[in-house]
């Protein structure tokens, strides 16, 4: 199939599923970019889930953007972009119209409810597959990697002190180069 | 009732302007940028009030897609509206858009320089700690509810896509059905009674 053709079918299926905002869009990105289409390595996967935490806007348009562009350039980037925000533009106009309807809205309501297990254990997944990049597996234990992460994960969970994600990733940024210059 | 501005050039430019900078300078996902939406559009400029804005919130976040993405065209439409949509919708996307398209090149360019795969090195670990911190939190509102479905249908979508490897669309799918399927049956017993 032509190359545009499937990244915009492949990103109008993020838009279209991504239900719940935020983080329920990156475990489908993932399925489309790394495994599916074979677009990105699950590595190159983890450097842009961070980039796109450094970044303004939506995980999903960052990632269209970002996964457009190395694909298939400038082209790549208008119609991935495009195809996700499609169904957006579909379904809020179809909205806009209906919205004094009360039955639609608590028909979205039992589906955001009813998905919303699904996107959390789907986000979960794909945290779990994040981990498994950033510290190896049992055997091959990147301890540096390991430490990082449980300091960050208490950081991130502490309710006395909160640091922005992009401080965490600034210190785990240093924390890395830091590693690198002592020589391991 | 909020004054609804005039429509004339102007008022596009603005709409596009305010959009883009929200956009553009809001780090932090769909959440903060919506409200500062709020504070612009409601309290700032008086184009539209706080129960349309609050409705369209929810809206936007009950709805498929980027949450500042479906908030920005509901107020453009509501304003102006098909063209109104569109204008907004182009001011919140593009500066992702644009950075990113640069980012994609410097990160073609430099990722293989030991410095930056060291700094990788370590923010990857972070991002992974912040994507399962999120999962915790969210995990944590899903089993307070003191209700046993959604931590069921947790339980099996989780066995359905980490053991089973089930393809995250046709899972979602099911659960779509299955929810459309349990609000019908839910309204149908609540107007019999």
């Amino acid at each position: 199939m032509n190359l545009l053709l499937q990244l915009f079918l492949s990103f109008f299926q993020i838009g279209l599923f991504s239900i719940g905002g935020g983080y329920a869009a990156m475990p489908l990105i993932q399925a489309q970019t790394v495994e599916i289409h074979k677009w990105l390595t699950p590595l190159e996967f983890a450097d842009l889930v961070t980039i796109a935490e450094m970044t303004p806007g939506p995980i999903a348009i960052n990632s269209a953007t970002f996964v457009g562009m190395r694909v298939a350039g400038i082209s790549g980037v208008l119609v991935a972009t495009f195809g996700n925000v499609l169904p957006s533009v579909i379904i809020m106009l179809i909205f806009a119209k209906l919205y004094e309807r009360y039955s639609e809205q608590t028909l979205m309501k039992h589906v955001l409810e009813g998905v919303r297990p699904t996107v959390v254990a789907a986000i979960f997944t794909a945290g779990l597959s994040l981990l498994n990049l950033a510290v190896g597996s049992i055997s091959a234990l990147d301890l540096f990697a390991l430490a990082v992460f449980v300091a960050a994960f208490l950081f991130a969970n502490s309710k006395k002190i909160t640091l922005s994600p992009i401080t965490l990733l600034l210190f785990g940024a240093l924390g890395g180069i830091g590693w690198e210059a002592l020589g391991f | 009732m909020s004054g609804k501005p005039a429509i004339d050039l102007k008022f596009y430019l603005k709409l596009f302007w305010t959009t883009f900078t929200l956009s553009l300078f809001t780090f932090g996902g769909g959440f903060v940028i919506v409200s500062l939406m709020r504070k612009k559009m409601v309290d700032q400029y008086g184009w539209i009030n706080d129960e349309e804005m609050m409705d369209f919130i929810t809206i936007a976040q009950s709805s498929p897609g980027p949450i500042a993405v479906n908030a920005s065209l509901m107020v453009g439409y509501h304003l102006a509206g098909i063209p109104g949509a569109l204008i907004s919708t182009l001011g919140t996307i593009l500066p992702p858009m644009i950075i990113l398209t640069f980012v994609s090149i410097g990160y073609q360019a430099v990722a293989e320089n030991t410095w930056i795969k060291a700094a990788f090195h370590g923010m990857r670990a972070v991002v992974a700690a912040i994507v399962l911190q999120v999962t915790w939190a969210l995990f944590k509102s899903l089993a307070e509810k003191k209700n046993i479905l959604p931590l069921v249908l947790f339980a099996a979508a989780f066995v359905a896509l980490f053991v089973f490897k089930v393809n995250i669309m046709v899972v979602m799918v099911a659960m779509i059905l299955l929810s459309v399927v349990l609000s019908i049956h839910e309204t149908k017993k609540e107007n019999m009674s």
